[in-house]
């Protein structure tokens, strides 16, 4: 296999199970992009730290067979040669590297030069052009409380010809944020690139810190992380499930799945004094212990909200508006899905049998094997199956460690870390995979920090998924990605 | 035709408005408790009104006249249907004075000034939402005048307060070919006024819309009128319902103000089950695809169809 000569060549990275780094020059890179594509595997991240002026490091994170594999190409100072674009083998690769260009001022080869993230002029959206074509315009200000993002459909009567996304609205300076602060205080800060992902990128945060420095983290602590990243899971799969039906205009669903997160969110915030896990997840192990007591309640808690979902999904599965609404929208079938390269839960949904717990498992799950829950339909119902079938295994999980917690202290203290030393965390939150890449500096600093949520994937994926569908279902279709928005904004 | 009559009939427009908020607001508490939540107040969607009445009116820049126009025009009609309609006396000035097409051309007339005024300021959603409730509209109409026809031949006339007076005067308990029509009737209501199944009133989602699209550019007291409107039509489609198959304790004679007062007992009650029949089918139903919806309507108007057949070949 192609693929293992670049695996044999490249290093381990330490405290990221199964991630493995290697430094290539200008012509490998792509190569190495080829040998990927060719053993079926997918572009995860793409960033680019330091300057054009002072010589910049062009990074890539492929999910592949044996592993991840972290491609650095190193470009030297004063050179103003674009990096060769991977946007033809991985289409993702296009708005991370013009999203990269934006942040850094390095150039790809690809053509599609319009700024992502700089909204310094207008967009130029691609136009459709043809008899009784018309654009409908939506957002960034949309009429519920979500975040902002411009939508393009070209639509003939009710029919989607073409969707295009402009995001960047919520740009922050996260990566630039991130070196303002000292190294151990960086997982606040990743808890906030998505909040709905915030045990996610903290997690990914603070094993890319560990790794760096050296440090282990006590068994109680890692199981701990594991309980929380399930319970975030479980309560954002609750949550959509219920808005699902509520686009589908079936209100019922949404009261009583609200319900249902509210029960987990109240039992969270029993167990860990917050309902939503902030800055729970922290450098060398946790902030808070769970005491045996409210980890029985916590249990219980999960025990039934499972049992009410499982009859709540007997319920939309036998309402016939509802399966109407759900079968055959918004179908993104797997074959269009691989080349695509769409990650976590909607790819599992059509058939991308990738899931992080599985494929490059850590602590805990290396000791708590987790079934990966795979559809081929694709459509919206494959993505409400998916997430039904993970709230069953969610609570099977969270039974488990709940039961098995190990005893002991649930923090430790990190060393400082070593200038230069790098690090990668890559943990399977909700949405699917989200990796942290973090470098330290001199005497506690941050010298660079990545962030990537796997929505960057997704949001292509999305245009495709309405292709030939009608207007009015593209509501339901988008939620049922529910894609993050400040996660790709940065 | 005297002062007194004029009088009732005055009032009796009074009532329907006072009383389609408060229909709209039952309705809204009946779906609230179906669904296991805590309701907002009966008194809920009064509140609205006056919040809009006092906000100000802001206008597109390149609105014309017609939009200022339209919220007048539409709630007019409403109001002056709701005239039409005997929702409590057959013998009123205004009932009098026009038939059921008619009636159905002055929503036809309404209609037709909302989706102007939603393509004027040339927005993609009041476009959007134009041609759906056009397309609403003119599967719904058909239905609807079959409707009607089914009722009207069992009293041969087209007029509402004669059907009424010939089902209050006649056998108790509904014919087959009416109970087909009914069934077409209550299938129309729910398409016309923009509920689930076939709208969704409660959505936030533009692209999903179909009556609230054409309403996004108005705001203050025009917007407060289309909302008063909107409960009108639902008040007055529930009260051609009751006309047309449920016309018990209306009053039949010549009545004054005294009358009404007799006679708006049953209304209520009436209202009251027919609103919470309403929560119950919206709350039982999902949205379906607005490309279904020509099928829907098609049912509906095949059971009027089936009424009439019912009618004529067995006489029943």
């Amino acid at each position: 296999m192609p693929m293992m000569r670049w695996w044999q060549r490249a290093r381990p990275v330490a405290g990221a199970p199964g991630v493995r780094r290697v430094s290539v020059g200008r012509e490998e890179w792509m190569q190495v992009a080829r040998d990927v594509a060719a053993t079926g595997g997918v572009l995860h991240a793409l960033w680019v730290s330091g300057t054009p002026a002072e010589g910049a490091q062009v990074y890539g994170v492929y999910l592949s067979d044996p592993g991840a594999l972290l491609v650095e190409l190193a470009l030297s100072a004063g050179d103003a040669r674009p990096y060769p674009g991977l946007q033809e083998l991985f289409p993702a690769a296009s708005r991370l590297q013009r999203a990269a260009f934006d942040l850094t001022g390095v150039r790809s080869s690809d053509p599609d030069r319009r700024a992502w993230l700089v909204h310094a002029e207008p967009y130029p959206f691609t136009r459709v052009e043809g008899e009784g074509v018309h654009e409908i315009a939506v957002g960034p200000v949309h009429a519920g409380t979500i975040e902002p993002g411009h939508f393009r459909f070209s639509v003939v009567g009710e029919k989607v010809l073409r969707l295009e996304t402009h995001l960047g609205y919520v740009h922050r300076g996260l990566e630039q944020r991130f070196t303002e602060l000292p190294i151990l205080a960086g997982h606040r800060l990743a808890a906030r690139v998505s909040g709905d992902s915030a045990v996610a990128f903290s997690w990914a945060y603070c094993q890319a810190l560990e790794g760096l420095a050296g440090g282990t983290i006590p068994p109680r602590a890692a199981w701990l992380r594991a309980v929380c990243l399930e319970l975030e899971r479980l309560a954002n799969h609750l949550g959509d499930l219920g808005a699902l039906g509520n686009d589908a205009g079936f209100a019922f669903g949404l009261t009583q799945f609200s319900r249902l997160k509210e029960d987990v969110l109240r039992a969270t915030a029993a167990a860990f004094g917050r309902r939503y896990l902030f800055d729970v997840v922290v450098p060398g192990g946790l902030a808070v212990d769970v005491s045996s007591d409210s980890a029985r309640a916590l249990a219980d808690a999960i025990r039934s909200a499972c049992a009410e979902s499982a009859e709540l999904r007997t319920v939309y599965d036998e309402h016939e508006g509802v399966r109407a609404r759900f079968t055959g929208t918004g179908r993104l079938e797997p074959q269009l899905a691989t080349q695509l390269g769409v990650l976590g839960l909607v790819g599992r949904a059509s058939g991308q049998a990738r899931d992080a717990r599985v494929d490059l498992p850590c602590l805990p799950y290396t000791k708590l094997p987790v079934s990966r829950i795979v559809l081929r339909e694709g459509d919206v119902a494959a993505r409400v199956a998916v997430r039904f079938e993970e709230v069953q295994e969610c609570a099977r999980l969270l039974a488990q460690l709940l039961e098995k917690l190990p005893d002991g202290e649930c923090s430790a203290v990190l060393e400082e870390p070593a200038d230069g030393a790098f690090g990668i965390g890559l943990i399977e939150g909700w949405r699917g995979p989200v990796l942290v890449a973090l470098q330290a500096g001199p005497a506690g600093t941050v010298r660079f920090c990545h962030p990537h949520d796997p929505s960057w994937q997704n949001w292509p994926a999305l245009e495709y998924a309405i292709l030939g569908n009608i207007v009015p279902d593209f509501p339901l279709i988008n939620k049922s990605f529910n894609l993050s928005y400040s996660g790709v904004d940065l | 035709m005297n002062a007194v009559a004029w009088l009732t009939q005055g009032l009796e427009a009074v009532v329907a408005l006072a009383a389609a908020p408060a229909l709209l607001g039952w309705v809204n508490q009946c779906r609230a408790w179906l669904q296991n939540r805590r309701a907002p107040s009966l008194w809920q969607p009064y509140g609205t009104l006056r919040k809009l009445l006092h906000k100000e009116v802001l206008i597109a820049e390149n609105a014309s006249p017609l939009f200022r126009l339209a919220p007048y025009v539409t709630f007019g009609a409403m109001v002056l249907a709701a005239g039409i309609i005997p929702s409590m006396g057959t013998r009123l000035p205004l009932v009098a004075s026009a038939d059921a097409i008619a009636l159905v051309g002055l929503f036809a007339a309404a209609r037709m000034f909302m989706a102007l005024a939603a393509m004027d300021v040339g927005t993609a959603f009041g476009t959007l939402g134009a041609r759906r409730e056009m397309m609403v509209g003119f599967l719904a109409e058909p239905a609807l005048l079959m409707v009607i026809l089914v009722a009207s031949l069992t009293s041969s006339s087209t007029a509402l307060p004669a059907i009424t007076e010939a089902l209050v005067s006649g056998h108790l308990g509904l014919s087959p070919s009416l109970a087909f029509s009914a069934v077409a009737f209550i299938l129309v209501l729910l398409a016309e006024n923009a509920r689930i199944p076939v709208d969704n009133p409660a959505t936030h989602l533009e692209l999903t819309m179909i009556h609230e699209a054409t309403l996004l550019e108005y705001s203050g007291r025009h917007l407060a009128l289309m909302e008063w409107a909107a409960q009108l039509k639902l008040f007055n489609y529930v009260c051609i319902g009751f006309a047309l198959f449920l016309p018990w304790g209306v009053a039949v004679g010549r009545i004054g103000p005294v009358g009404l007062l007799v006679a708006a007992p049953a209304l209520a009650l009436k209202l009251t089950a027919a609103g919470a029949g309403l929560a119950l089918i919206e709350t039982l139903s999902a949205k379906m695809r607005v490309m279904r919806i020509p099928e829907f309507l098609a049912t509906a108007f095949l059971f009027a169809v089936l009424g009439l057949l019912v009618h004529v070949l067995l006489g029943a």
